[in-house]
């Protein structure tokens, strides 16, 4: 079984991020990027489908500007046997990296692609299901759980609001990873060198018959109005009595 | 002008509260609003979505397939009916987040996720970078595919309407995915998303044991009982628990938040709350810049105190 799997650079969910100076946008330069935290979870289980003999081969894909290229060498660390980058400027929309995808699938054909579930910059949560979409696929989207039973489906476990789902997918299919599929490994020394080596091929839309179009026009970025610290309580019976007769909410 | 299409989230028999924030957001963009309830025999929640007032239509449509809400079959019955829309809206629940990416491809159009704010017909708000920021977005895509985050929105009154109830053809099934199973947590408790009082615990809880410490205060206020991820994570409690960022979205009239640091992938989760408490032994835990009231002691001490007084507290 072939894997595609995705990843996205992104600002580290660690960095705190303002608004531009004229708020046209999110101030980016010079914050510390990495890899999508979803995403290494996805790579981390296409790996993981290898190591245990049901996966051949795994290609990782990122689209967006050249120093994506360092995401995917992550990738490539942690398991990943190549990599694709589909240059653009900056990241479009997740329809257009989605109509990308596609196009790599075709050129592909991997059995299975791992997205993660959503990326922690735009928050979108979108791309592997309009992936699906286009592919007429099925979508195991949000997966805690992934199991290959057979050749001709796979089992995924969902978190949904109520608790846990349990879909069968015919293969070809969708899968999008949610923070519970696994622990992502930290990636050692050695295998950062020898990543090094592995092939990493450059693509352009054009190259795979994709144009590149907007829907959305962001008109400006603001920070949302900011919550005041409160007060400290002695202790139990001071916290009821401020719940009772204050804020008067229990 | 053309009309506004609401997806229903309903369990076929009544509607999920989520779809009536999402009507108020419809009402906000204006015009004649439709609802469409696709389930197998959901009479029951077309009934209910006929009842609020200023929905002028609801589509129901039953069929086997759509028993189970799978994406891949609605999307295909939504994205069909959509051409005749401006706009088709649906909850921000993991039910929305499912299918409304895959309707916005099958129309060639973009998505709109977890819309907070309406600026016009075509212009949003929504929050990004785990709600640290929020970006104005203006879309030019001939139908808006939008989920709504319920917290943002008032319920729209579910009573005193009549709206007329249209039965509509099902699509054919793609027949790619197939439901097998689902695990649902029970609860007597009020539905985390739509509870008055939610107390939630974090990693400081020590163990899922420890969480019957959080029950038994929130059974006595009627609360609903969250957790971090980090609780989740460690098994302390199950998956739906869960408030943050890539949780649920919570904005209770009072949070309390035991045993939690306050990182900023849980404070999107619950940081529009009304009343805000948190109980955690580090002094500095960044939850206590966000919280009105905060004490800074000992959980497993403060807890039993907490369960004590409320319990001689005379009824409101
Ligand atoms: C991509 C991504 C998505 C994420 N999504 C979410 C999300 O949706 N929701 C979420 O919550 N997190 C999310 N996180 C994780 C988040 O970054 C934090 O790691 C997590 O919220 C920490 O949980 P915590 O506060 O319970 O644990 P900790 O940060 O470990 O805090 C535990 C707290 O308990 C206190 N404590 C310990 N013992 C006691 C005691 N006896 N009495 C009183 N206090 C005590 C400590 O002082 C400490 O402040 C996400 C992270 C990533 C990378």
């Amino acid at each position: 079984m072939k894997i595609l799997v995705t990843v996205k650079r992104v600002a580290d969910y660690n960095v705190k991020v303002y608004p531009k100076a004229d708020g046209s946008g999110v101030e980016i330069a010079n914050v510390k990027m990495s890899m999508n935290p979803f995403d290494e979870i996805a790579v981390e289980e296409a790996v993981r489908l290898k190591e245990s003999g049901k996966a051949t081969e795994i290609i990782a894909a990122s689209i967006g500007v050249s120093p994506c290229q360092e995401v995917l060498r992550t990738a490539l660390a942690m398991g990943a046997d190549r990599a694709i980058l589909v240059e653009t400027g900056a990241a479009p929309e997740p329809l257009m990296v989605a109509k990308l995808l596609k196009a790599l699938v075709e050129r592909e054909q991997p059995d299975l692609v791992i997205l993660g579930k959503q990326a922690i910059d735009d928050d979108c949560n979108q791309t592997g299901q309009m992936l699906a979409a286009l592919l007429g696929w099925g979508q195991g989207a949000f997966a805690s759980k992934l199991t290959i039973p057979g050749g001709q489906e796979i089992e995924v476990t969902r978190e949904i609001d109520g608790g846990l789902e349990t879909l069968m997918l015919k293969l070809p299919a969708v899968v999008t990873a949610d923070l519970r599929l696994n622990e992502p490994r930290y990636v050692k020394l050695p295998n950062i060198i020898k990543a090094k080596k592995k092939l990493l091929t450059t693509l352009s839309p054009g190259d795979l018959d994709v144009v590149l179009a907007t829907q959305l026009t962001t008109l400006k970025v603001t920070e949302p109005p900011k919550r005041e610290a409160g007060i400290k309580v002695a202790d139990a019976a001071e916290l009821v009595a401020k719940l009772r007769n204050d804020a008067k909410v229990i | 002008m053309k009309n506004i299409l609401v997806i229903a989230e309903h369990d076929h028999a009544t509607l999920k509260t989520a779809t009536l924030n999402t009507v108020s957001a419809a009402q906000s963009i204006g015009g004649e609003i439709h609802m469409l309830v696709a389930g197998n025999h959901c009479a029951g929640a077309a009934a209910a979505s006929a009842k609020i007032p200023g929905i002028a239509k609801v589509l129901q449509v039953d069929a086997g397939h759509y028993a189970h809400h799978l994406a891949e079959d609605l999307a295909v019955l939504i994205a069909g009916l959509a051409k005749d829309y401006s706009h088709v809206l649906a909850p921000a629940t993991t039910f929305g987040k499912n299918l409304m990416p895959r309707v916005a491809a099958l129309l060639d159009v973009t998505q709109l996720s977890d819309i907070v704010g309406v600026e016009s017909a075509d212009t949003f708000v929504r929050p990004i970078y785990a709600g640290s920021l929020l970006a104005t977005v203006q879309c030019s895509a001939p139908v808006k595919v939008i989920t709504v985050r319920s917290t943002a929105f008032a319920a729209a009154a579910s009573e005193g309407g009549t709206a007329l109830i249209e039965t509509v053809p099902a699509a054919a099934p793609l027949d790619v995915a197939r439901f097998a199973g689902q695990e649902l947590t029970q609860s007597e408790r009020p539905e985390l998303t739509a509870a008055r009082i939610v107390i939630s615990g974090g990693r400081g809880m020590g163990s899922g044991e420890d969480f019957k410490l959080l029950e038994d205060i929130a059974d006595q206020l009627g609360a609903a009982v969250g957790a971090s991820r980090a609780a989740v994570d460690a098994g302390f409690a199950p998956n739906d628990y869960q408030i943050g960022q890539t949780g649920k979205i919570i904005a209770p009239e009072l949070y309390i938040a035991v045993g939690i640091s306050g990182a900023i992938q849980h404070l999107a989760g619950m940081k529009d709350s009304k009343i805000i408490v948190a109980i955690n032994k580090d002094e500095e835990a960044p939850i206590f810049q966000i919280a009105d009231y905060g004490i800074a002691g000992d959980l497993f001490k403060v807890l039993p105190e907490l369960f004590a007084e409320l319990d001689k507290l005379p009824p409101a």
